[in-house]
């Protein structure tokens, strides 16, 4: 039900965006050719782009790999600590217990992890970069998801209590709905880390189809275009991911005050 | 029996600490089916304390309260108690139905029925046309129709009340006591309500109940023998202003004493 003259409103009003974009390549390309900068310091647009149709079978190959990683690990973490917030929220023994260990993880470089996640699960296993990814995104989900179902007004809790709810009814029905906008928040930062895991796991080593070998392979070989390719692609495949997240949001929770007028 | 009946009932915060405090101290009230108590006293007198003794909020520390003759918690869980604060407490996902149908669903009615009797409550608060709506669409005094609206729909016996009009302006605060009183009229709830407007007060009780601060008791029960039914012709009304006069003084005595 978008007519013409909204359609062109929006755009009226990406312009200045749109502008800053196109000028920011004109530079790049402006200056890479003016100083002559080498392919190897800084590739041009034009080059960056052109790699992309010569390599358009490799380049896909490996960022559908990282994506699909990056997607699993997601889930799988974004789930674990749904559940772990939830009996947080309804036990208090599990919160005393877990939260302070969760918070100290949660300021710790878990990325640090990388590494060891090859002699855990094979070099070639794709459970490793999942396994780096999931823990990667846990904590922040968990933690922002726990916070926010217990920021319920005393009042709301005292409404469920008068109509004699059971702590169960009360968790599904207020605190779970009300902590949605702190969980979609948390995952969008978690898109964001679930790419930087897969990437940096793979780093260190793994299928040659990934994004993270392909960059470091390319790079060693001295191929900067190719590589800068991947890192286009990658930039691109977490933006669309944030949006993704984004889109859920919208239809998920249409009633928030960060959704409402957007 | 009585709808409600309290005898020496008390309420201490922390005892035995530095930070203790006696809210309520022997109170002794009972309400018949089918009034209209007001509970009114300078903030801090404990006024709010005591609706959360009768409606199981907290548990008294000495005394009895007794609903219909059971215990409080007995009471709660036979939902006897339909709350409305000073904030409507909407919850903000859900759509105005959906808000009154909150406390029906909990209590496990099927879905035709639920939408039946929300939307029939909506009728009620004269609302149905914003069932549809979100809270945040709907102005403060609507918002606490709406909360007036899902505190009604399971029909409790006694509808407890803090405040509920705290935050309206002048002009809806009466047109909503007016409401209130269509309301009560047409449902025959027996009604707690706490508020410091002494207006408010005489205008919607039956008995106006004056309590002192620290520690809150019971100093004064005012009859209002105002003619029913009442409208803003009553506000008018010279018995009316007797009577207002009657619970400043009450209250006057109450804080200088």
């Amino acid at each position: 039900m978008i007519n013409r003259t909204e359609l062109l409103r929006k755009l009226y009003f990406r312009l200045p965006a749109i502008g800053i974009f196109i000028g920011g390549l004109i530079i790049w390309e402006g200056l890479v050719r003016a100083f002559d900068i080498k392919g190897f310091i800084l590739p041009a647009p034009t080059a960056i782009t052109a790699t992309f149709a010569t390599e358009t079978a490799d380049l896909l190959a490996a960022g559908a790999g990282t994506f699909s990683t990056a997607l699993a690990g997601l889930l799988l973490g974004g789930f674990l600590a749904v559940l772990t917030a939830l009996a947080a929220a309804r036990w208090r023994f599990v919160r005393d217990g877990a939260l302070p260990f969760a918070v100290a993880a949660n300021s710790t470089p878990i990325i640090v992890l990388a590494p060891i996640a090859n002699s855990w699960f094979g070099l070639r296993s794709p459970f490793g970069s999942i396994f780096v990814v999931a823990v990667l995104v846990f904590f922040p989900v968990m933690i922002n998801l726990v916070r926010g179902l217990l920021s319920v007004e005393a009042s709301g809790i005292e409404l469920m209590e008068s109509y004699a709810a059971g702590r169960l009814t009360t968790l599904w029905k207020l605190q779970l709905p009300n902590a949605t906008p702190y969980l979609f928040s948390a995952l969008k930062v978690a898109a964001a880390l679930s790419l930087i895991g897969a990437i940096v796991k793979e780093f260190f080593g793994g299928s040659q189809e990934r994004l993270g070998q392909y960059i470091t392979t390319k790079a060693g070989l001295l191929q900067f275009e190719e590589a800068w390719a991947a890192i286009v692609l990658a930039s691109l495949f977490g933006i669309a991911l944030y949006n993704i997240v984004v889109l859920i949001e919208r239809r998920v929770i249409p009633w928030h005050v960060s959704v409402r007028n957007a | 029996m009585s709808a409600l009946s309290l005898r020496g009932v008390g309420k201490v915060f922390n005892p035995g600490s530095d930070q203790e405090v006696r809210a309520v101290h022997g109170v002794d009230l009972a309400v018949e089916r089918g009034e209209f108590i007001s509970v009114i006293g300078p903030s801090g007198c404990g006024k709010s304390t005591l609706l959360r003794l009768i409606g199981d909020l907290t548990p008294p520390s000495a005394g009895t309260v007794s609903v219909n003759g059971k215990t409080p918690s007995r009471a709660r869980l036979d939902r006897d108690y339909g709350m409305v604060f000073q904030s409507a407490t909407l919850l903000e996902w859900r759509r105005v139905q959906a808000n009154v149908e909150l406390p029906l669903e909990i209590m496990g009615m099927d879905a035709a029925e639920r939408s039946r009797q929300a939307a029939a409550m909506l009728e009620l608060v004269q609302l149905d046309r914003f069932a549809n709506h979100y809270p945040w669409q709907l102005s403060g005094g609507m918002q606490q129709r709406v909360a007036i609206a899902r505190a009604l729909a399971f029909n409790p016996s006694i509808l407890l009340m803090d405040e509920p009009f705290g935050a309206l302006d002048e002009m809806t605060r009466e047109r909503m006591q007016s409401e209130l009183l269509r309301i009560r009229a047409e449902t025959g709830t027996t009604v707690v309500f706490v508020t410091h407007s002494i207006p408010e007060a005489v205008f919607l009780s039956t008995r106006v109940v004056i309590m002192s601060p620290r520690p809150g008791t019971i100093t004064e029960v005012v009859d209002i023998d105002l003619p029913e039914p009442r409208s803003d012709a009553t506000r008018q009304d010279q018995r009316f202003f007797d009577l207002l006069t009657g619970v400043r003084e009450g209250l006057r005595a109450v804080e200088d004493p």
